[in-house]
């Protein structure tokens, strides 16, 4: 379990649902800033929906347990608060926003960071942004077109690391990154991702396939199900279960098989 | 999230929503008769000619109907009786902001007037109630032999070219409310650019309108000679008053061969103002008239500029941006009138709606049968923040004859919440969210304008959007 909760995200026994139908059902996690964390898990397990209520997503009531960023519960304040608190998230379907460039929309982004009446300098700003854009291989032109709009898959989700890296959060859930990436995209994204990992960030990444881990890979490995963490391993864990498939963690640790103390 | 909102009318209107108290040496007194006009016919000095126009306006107007079988019903809730049509100090503008009585001075000074003329303006007119206060235009420009001046001034020193094409672009009858201004019109700009004279920086004019139940009826005629270039700009605004206010101008343009005109309109009128505006333009051969018009504020604004495109290879073009807030109806659009071969139109026209606020786009685009070579394109969309914000489209097209081609595109869209949620967890608050996705929309348009007023478009929008989010 958790060794020190004031520098991790952590989750506590967390049951949450949308309407009357429960979609977290006590699920607990710990992810000390520092490390990769994995969460897999097959369609339906709630993984996406997860990032979504640590987000503050409106759609999702949480009925109990708690979310801890660096030992503060963020449950009950705004998504916009949370964001500002250093929490991220990187979208699995990142939304267009017509006639919002790249550069505009993430320059609001810093500017909502900084306090009353003082003025992002925009000489840096766009120095910094350029320095970003080129380690992760996104070309300059990609500032002047609008956020996500007739982008390709591969394209948002290099807008999704470029507004990481641009944001430095403390902690940041990578929600199905790899998801409609080729073999090429996949590998930029991965080494955007690896080139913010560090002692000052935690990040959890969920993935529904082992290929992504391949090039992250985590510190630990979470497998989840019908709502909760079930087990637990290294990263040798994605490639069993990549070769055995779910069948045989459900039936050992999930709720119909016999239960890990 | 609910993007449902709380809409706030008292939106602060910090720049135009203040009023200081005035005397006014001439008042018309309240309601409308012959004897109302006579009266400013009398005080303006106005020839014979000018008197028999606006008796002739007053008959039209008494004619005909308030246009309701197409219009909303709230043109109704205007009564004539209780209006009062010409309030001034004085006919005669001041040709130095020195010189300008202070009670109207300092309106203007609070509202920036003199500051951007010194700063990226040719020349400035500011009208206050029914008279320009303040008319000049830089010494550079006055000797290239642009005339820049009041609509009566202009009458009166000019009537060469005044008369020959006043109330020919839009006849008095054209509507009701033409009808009207050219029963009591006064104010407005007159200006004629010589052949070939391309003024670099833009004319402006600002109408203010300082007095309760009180109308407004100024009247701009502009004559842009062969291959000549003008751009001209004009911003209104009011003070707020728990009872309404009538805003009813007549803008004629007439861009000869070769010439162009751009007339870029900012109004950001209380939500007490009727804005019911006749505009249009004449392009002759390979003449271009652009009308960029930004529509925010007033309790109903019904304004439709046009283009006649009369000579060949004309073009007309209408991009406007429209934002209607709570309680208010933008019913805004464009005519145009192919009237030569080979003559290209465009109108673009973004529309937001926020709380119950309601905007109509209404599009006329005529080609006749003989014509050939012609092109319009029509592109409207319609932005809705809430779930009772609103939006109509009345496309009227119609195209006849081979050879020419006509496009329409027409978009309602709403931000949703998951475009909310994304922006929120970039740590933009759910108002800043809002703004920058409403700026966005209609970013390519405001782009349009020039950069001074870019910015003040910019900050009017997040002040409306600031009472809509709660």
């Amino acid at each position: 379990m958790s060794a020190n909760s004031s520098s991790s995200l952590s989750i506590r026994d967390l049951h949450a649902s949308i309407g009357d139908k429960p979609i977290l059902k006590g699920l607990t996690l710990d992810i000390p800033k520092g490390e990769v964390h994995a969460i897999m898990g097959k369609n339906g397990a709630g993984k996406s929906t997860l990032a979504k209520i640590m987000a503050g997503h409106p759609d999702y009531t949480v009925t109990s347990g708690d979310v801890l960023l660096d030992g503060e519960s963020i449950l009950g304040l705004e998504p916009d608060v949370r964001a500002r608190l250093g929490l991220f998230l990187a979208f699995q379907y990142p939304m267009e926003i017509p006639g919002v460039t790249i550069a505009n929309f993430i320059r609001a982004a810093l500017q909502a960071r900084l306090p009353e009446g003082e003025e992002l300098e925009a000489t840096d700003y766009y120095a910094k942004l350029y320095a970003k854009m080129d380690a992760l291989s996104v070309p300059r032109n990609f500032t002047s077109r609008s956020v996500n709009e007739g982008f390709s898959g591969g394209e948002k989700k290099r807008c999704e690391i470029l507004q990481m890296a641009m944001l430095e959060p403390s902690y940041a859930v990578l929600d199905e990154t790899d998801s409609g990436l080729d073999i090429d995209a996949l590998k930029i994204v991965s080494a955007g991702v690896n080139a913010l990992r560090g002692p000052n960030i935690g990040m959890l990444v969920i993935t529904h396939y082992q290929r992504l881990l391949d090039y992250i890979v985590p510190d630990k490995v979470h497998v989840m199900s019908e709502g909760r963490i079930i087990h637990s391993g290294d990263k040798d864990l994605a490639l069993k279960l990549e070769a055995q498939g779910y069948d045989w963690v459900e039936k050992e640790f999930g709720e119909s098989g016999t239960r890990a103390a | 999230m609910s993007t449902e909102t709380k809409p706030d009318i008292d939106i602060d209107r910090s720049v135009g929503d203040f009023r200081y108290e005035m005397d006014y040496a001439f008042d018309a007194g309240v309601g409308l008769t012959e004897a109302t006009i006579d009266y400013i016919s009398d005080v303006k000095g106005d020839p014979d000619w000018v008197r028999a126009f606006r008796k002739e306006g007053y008959r039209k107007f008494l004619e005909k109907p308030m246009p309701t079988h197409w219009a909303t019903k709230d043109l109704e809730s205007i009564v004539f009786e209780n209006i009062r049509y010409y309030l001034s100090q004085g006919q005669v503008p001041k040709r130095t902001w020195d010189e300008v009585p202070d009670d109207i001075k300092r309106t203007f000074e609070r509202l920036g007037i003199p500051e951007q003329e010194r700063k990226f303006l040719s020349g400035v007119e500011a009208q206050f109630d029914s008279e320009a206060a303040y008319s000049n235009i830089k010494a550079a420009v006055g000797e290239q032999g642009v005339i820049f001046v009041g609509s009566s001034e202009g009458l009166k020193e000019h009537p060469e070219i005044f008369k020959k094409w006043f109330g020919k672009v839009i006849p008095s009858g054209d509507n009701k409310f033409s009808a009207l201004n050219s029963a009591v019109f006064s104010g407005g700009s007159f200006i004629y650019v010589p052949p070939g004279v391309k003024v670099k920086h833009p004319l402006q004019a600002y109408f203010r309108i300082n007095a309760q139940n009180f109308g407004q009826f100024e009247r701009t005629l502009i004559i842009v000679d062969e291959g000549a270039e003008l751009t001209y700009m004009e911003g209104c605004t009011a003070p707020k008053f728990e009872t309404a206010t009538l805003h009813s101008a007549v803008v004629e343009l007439v861009a000869m061969k070769g010439a162009k005109i751009q007339y870029i309109t900012v109004q950001n009128w209380s939500s007490n103002v009727f804005n019911l505006v006749t505009k249009r333009g004449i392009a002759h051969e390979d003449a271009e008239v652009k009308w960029i018009d930004c529509n925010i504020g007033s309790r109903l604004t019904m304004k439709y500029p046009g283009v006649v495109m009369k000579g060949k290879g004309a073009r007309g073009e209408v991009v406007s941006i429209a934002l209607a807030g709570d309680g208010q109806h933008q019913d805004t659009g464009a005519k145009m009138i192919h009237a030569a071969d080979n003559t290209t139109s465009n109108i673009i026209s973004k529309s937001i709606s926020l709380g119950t606020g309601r905007s109509t786009y209404r599009g006329m685009v005529h080609v006749p049968k003989h014509l050939k070579g012609c092109k319009n394109n029509t592109e409207c969309d319609a932005l809705l923040i809430n779930s009772h914000s609103r939006t109509d489209t009345y496309p009227a097209i119609s195209v006849r004859g081979q050879g020419n081609a006509v496009q329409h595109e027409a978009s309602v869209s709403q931000i949703s919440a998951e475009q909310i949620f994304y922006m929120q967890q970039r740590g933009l608050s759910e108002a800043a969210a809002m703004s920058l996705a409403v700026n966005g929309f209609v970013n390519d348009l405001v782009q349009q304008f020039p950069m001074e007023y870019s910015v003040e478009l910019k900050r009017l929008i997040d002040l409306e959007m600031e009472g809509s989010v709660g």
